[in-house]
């Protein structure tokens, strides 16, 4: 399964240069223009005159050995360009999956338990919300209020220019803690906050209703009511043996999450310039960087798939009932 | 599906119920799902008499009013309830316009990708093999790119406009019409009634269109309903990173991109267009949630 996919988002990618209007010398050279027998020269050189399916396949053997093409703002190789600025992407994404777990998981598991109560509407009202909100918005207005009235956090960036952090690992948290700059890290942590709400709207939003909706199933299972029949707390009733069984679908969510967080990402490091790989990949679109784009998308999709193959792999593991029944 | 669910009433209950009496009887249970109803026809009548309605032209700039604040702030005016923007547009009347080019996207991004998610589905289903599995893997690749990744860089292709953006963010949602009318189409290829069809010198093309499709349908509505709101919120974001509608259209996420170098200075140029769009997906995730409910019996008596 994946690997058939995985052809296709290549071939997808590859496609990708050639369908924007115009030939990949004349996007090179830019506005300037240039005589035709260097134009087909530097299509010579290049290689673009060969057969599609030869082009392909050296594409194909290029990005299997790495080699993803340079950039033509920066003439930088493009999968180095990825590479700096993919811990920021990491950092924001996995602090919001964690803000959206750490919320998300415990008030959908409540909404469950207490269904039709109070707590239980307002999870429902405040997740159809968020599942509704246009981020790129409810990111401007959180500027609005937190750094323009109230001041408490800066408008964007990832940490103040006051601080230099030598890059180690390239998560500003890390490097920050472990840096001799005082101050370094709550500023790295002030820098993180907004954004880190504004990704994690929707994947809370999502995660607290799934849970809610998974817990409700599993409650009105049989072997729940024994556990209550046997007479054992309420607490390990839901704790034991209610969420083991009610986290196994969260999980598939949670995993479908990724591609959402990298897309939400393109949005939130937008809006707070955010040197990420969303950011990149809009700046490049815009810089008409295309060999950036094209290896961005392959890469991202890649990931995501990855993701899926670790999230069906982990399923197998948490959920016996499917490795036993093949 | 409405033929049979007919038939079974007849025999069941005795006063036979007309399907729609039925489906409103469920549908109105959800109170959420009857105010999202009735801001949904609040927005389609907004948008319909926006030339009645809308106190200004979307377009004209008043010169000696810029960045005029919301009537009820110090130095607002009445004149221009929610303000001005930049160059002096009354922010109401873009707002009002505005709900057209949303209902716009909705409809036709729904339509698009519900009508060609049905063609290729039922190829799929109809053909199995070589084909089927060419098609599926196609489906894998457009879900295994982020969504608004995958429309910026159709919108990239094709060039940055509104139609672009609504062809863009159509394919981005065509996997899953494809795969839920496929999955849905094979296991009703299995059951008796299709055989007798098929028995009856019913045609291929017969037989998957008038056969099996209607009873396919109730699932795939569902999914348009609930595409209408994400279209109308992918729209906007385009719009917000300058690949969907152009200016001066006033598209709401467009309305946002070019507010966005005011936001510390001038809040009202940033909050009414987000709430709008808000306001408009909130009420279609409402209604498509009600909507599921009352048509998937699974659920209803829960």
């Amino acid at each position: 399964m994946l690997v058939p996919t995985f052809m296709g988002v290549t071939l997808a990618s590859f496609a990708f240069i050639r369908l924007i209007p115009g030939d990949p010398v004349e996007l090179l050279v830019g506005e300037r223009g240039i005589d035709p027998a260097r134009h087909a020269q530097l299509l010579h050189d290049l290689g673009f005159d060969r057969p599609l399916w030869e082009q392909y396949l050296g594409f194909l053997a290029n990005v299997l050995s790495g080699d993803l093409g340079k950039s033509i703002v920066t003439k930088q190789p493009v999968f180095d360009e990825f590479l700096t600025l993919f811990p920021a992407t990491i950092e924001l994404s996995v602090c919001a999956l964690f803000l959206a777990l750490v919320i998300g998981l415990p008030a959908g598991i409540v909404a469950g338990v207490r269904r039709g109560s109070t707590f239980d509407h307002s999870v429902m009202a405040v997740s159809l919300t968020g599942y509704s909100m246009p981020i790129f918005w409810s990111g401007l207005m959180l500027i609005i209020l937190f750094s323009g009235v109230l001041q408490w956090t800066p408008v964007s960036g990832r940490i103040s220019a006051l601080f230099w952090v030598e890059p180690v690992t390239g998560f500003m948290l890390i490097d920050t803690w472990f840096s001799d700059e005082k101050g370094a890290f709550t500023s790295a942590v002030s820098h993180l906050i907004l954004p880190s709400v504004v990704l994690a709207t929707i994947p809370l939003a999502v995660i607290a209703r799934q849970t809610r909706s998974a817990m409700l199933e599993v409650l009105s299972e049989d072997y729940v009511r024994t556990a209550r029949a046997k007479g054992l707390s309420p607490f390990r009733v839901i704790g034991l043996h209610a969420l083991r069984n009610a986290l196994i679908p969260v999980v598939t969510v949670i995993g479908l999450q990724v591609g959402v967080l990298l897309a939400g990402a393109i949005l939130t490091e937008t809006i707070f310039s955010w040197p990420g790989i969303g950011k990149w990949l809009v700046d490049s679109i815009f810089r008409r960087d295309y060999p950036s784009v094209q290896s961005g998308l392959l890469l991202i999709a890649s990931m995501v798939m990855l993701v899926n193959l670790f999230v069906d792999l982990l399923y197998g593991l948490i959920n016996p009932r499917i490795r036993h029944a093949r | 599906m409405v033929a049979t669910a007919e038939v079974q009433h007849e025999e069941l209950a005795a006063p036979a119920i007309h399907p729609l009496r039925e489906f409103w009887f469920y549908f109105s249970e959800n109170k959420g799902a009857v105010a999202g109803l009735f801001t949904v026809i609040a927005i389609v009548v907004m948008a319909l008499s926006a030339n009645v309605l809308a106190p200004y032209s979307p377009i004209e700039q008043y010169r000696d009013h810029l960045l005029l604040p919301p009537a009820w702030q110090e130095g607002g005016s009445w004149a221009f309830f929610l303000g001005t923007d930049a160059t002096g547009r009354d922010i109401l009347s873009r707002i009002i316009y505005g709900s057209r080019f949303s209902l716009l996207v909705g409809a036709i991004v729904s339509t698009l990708s519900l009508s060609s998610g049905i063609i290729i589905g039922l190829i799929a289903a109809s053909f199995r093999g070589a084909l089927e599995a060419v098609i599926m893997r196609m489906m894998d690749v457009i879900l295994a790119i982020p969504s608004l990744l995958l429309a910026l860089v159709i919108v990239a292709i094709l060039g940055p406009s509104l139609e672009n953006a609504m062809i863009a963010i159509a394919v981005v949602y065509l996997p899953h019409f494809v795969r839920l009318t496929r999955a849905s189409a094979i296991s009703e290829l299995s059951k008796d009634y299709v055989t007798a069809s098929r028995v009856a010198g019913a045609g291929r093309i017969r037989l998957m269109v008038v056969t099996v499709l209607p009873n396919c349908l109730g699932p795939l509505i569902v999914q348009a309903t609930l595409g209408f709101s994400s279209a109308i919120l992918d729209a906007a974001a385009l719009g917000f990173l300058g690949m969907g509608a152009q200016p001066p259209t006033p598209e709401w996420g467009t309305m946002l991109a070019d507010a966005r170098e005011f936001i510390l200075r001038a809040w009202w140029v940033v909050t009414f267009p987000g709430l709008a769009i808000l306001i408009a997906v909130l009420a279609f995730n409402l209604m498509g949630d009600g909507l599921r409910d009352a048509l998937d019996p699974k659920l209803r008596r829960s």
